[in-house]
């Protein structure tokens, strides 16, 4: 993880930040554009919800880290708190490498 | 702070503010410590993970760079996948900015804070003096603990076998918990399956980490017409 990288997103962050606060202001975007926009984090979290999960660099895998991640479905599908929903997702992973 | 309201009124629309945003500092802390040790696993330094969480503020997109930097992938599949995911900001910006009017340092600075968490606050007050001041403490409260969980956990990760507790799947279980509120409809669950499916497909054969680039395109369906508009806003996930 490179300083380049860091200051990069930093930046780039900012600057999404701010084109909305103070760029577009109290105007809108046209719709369109904040379809698509409110659409992305469902499409990259359960991206990246699989890649964490199923993939090991180009390789797709089934290990224990489905495991975590099935308890963490039940725990979020059972309105378990946040927080918690981590700890259930890392616990029954670490137990399955335990004993497997 | 209406003018006409008694004294004791104005005491409620404080305690109406800081208690949510002090339980919103909480839930938020578990995601630091987990971004904290992550970033050490993925070869970070308690320095980079603090810069992360002080400049970038904006945990899925933090998360995101980090995720795919552990998984191999490079920093351009890092950054503009992050970015992607951090563009929601722009819109929230929009949405909160009528409750931050005032000079253009005070909007630049405003603009660090636009995140899940300070706009859904925001949009959820009733009147304009409280939408502006449920900003500034939910900013205060999310900021604080944020990086004081991140410097924790960043410090502990040096120190933790990640693997051997299962913490290789906290991003993961995280972005189960930030997606769930964001798949209350239908067209939101066909993006989100679509999505998974498009980056297991890609997996094989882009770079590591670009798989989440190919699905963001999935959300372009949000161009067809007839698309509904959605909450602009939820605030069930981190920031």
């Amino acid at each position: 993880m490179s300083w380049t990288l860091i200051v990069v997103l930093a930046a780039g962050a900012y600057v999404l930040k701010a084109a909305g606060l103070v760029g577009v202001g109290v105007r809108d975007f046209p719709a369109p554009i904040r379809n698509v926009i409110a659409l992305v984090p469902a499409a990259v979290l359960s991206a990246l919800i699989v890649k964490d999960t199923f993939t090991n660099g180009h390789d797709l895998q089934i290990d224990a880290r489905a495991v975590g991640v099935a308890v963490a479905c039940l725990a979020v599908w059972r309105r378990v708190p946040l927080w918690l929903v981590i700890v259930l997702a890392c616990a029954a992973t670490g137990t399955v490498r335990a004993i497997s | 702070m209406g003018r006409a309201k008694p004294s004791s009124k104005a005491t409620d629309d404080w305690s109406g503010v800081v208690g949510p945003a002090l339980g919103l500092g909480f839930a938020v802390f578990a995601f630091g410590l987990s971004f904290g040790v992550m970033c050490i696993d993925a070869g970070g330094s308690v320095p980079k993970a603090m810069a992360m969480s002080l400049f970038v503020f904006t945990g899925a997109s933090q998360f995101s760079a980090v995720s795919v930097i552990a998984a191999g992938g490079s920093a351009l599949s890092a950054i503009v996948g992050a970015l992607i995911l951090a563009s929601r900001n722009a819109v929230y910006g929009v949405a909160v900015a009528p409750s931050l009017r005032g000079s253009l340092p005070y909007r630049l600075f405003a603009s660090q804070f636009t995140i899940d968490e300070t706009t859904g606050m925001t949009l959820a007050q009733e009147t304009p003096a409280r939408s502006r001041r449920a900003y500034w403490v939910t900013a205060a409260s999310i900021y604080v603990f944020w990086n004081l969980a991140t410097f924790i956990g960043a410090v502990a990760g040096s120190n933790i076998d990640t693997q051997k507790y299962g913490l290789d799947v906290a991003f993961a279980a995280a972005f189960v918990g930030m997606l769930a509120p964001l798949v209350r409809s239908v067209r939101a669950r066909r993006v989100a399956a679509a999505g998974a499916v498009v980056c297991i497909a890609a997996t094989p054969f882009v770079p590591i980490g670009a798989g989440i680039i190919v699905a963001a395109l999935v959300a372009l369906v949000g161009l067809r017409p007839g698309a509904e508009r959605g909450p602009v806003v939820s605030t069930g996930g981190p920031a």
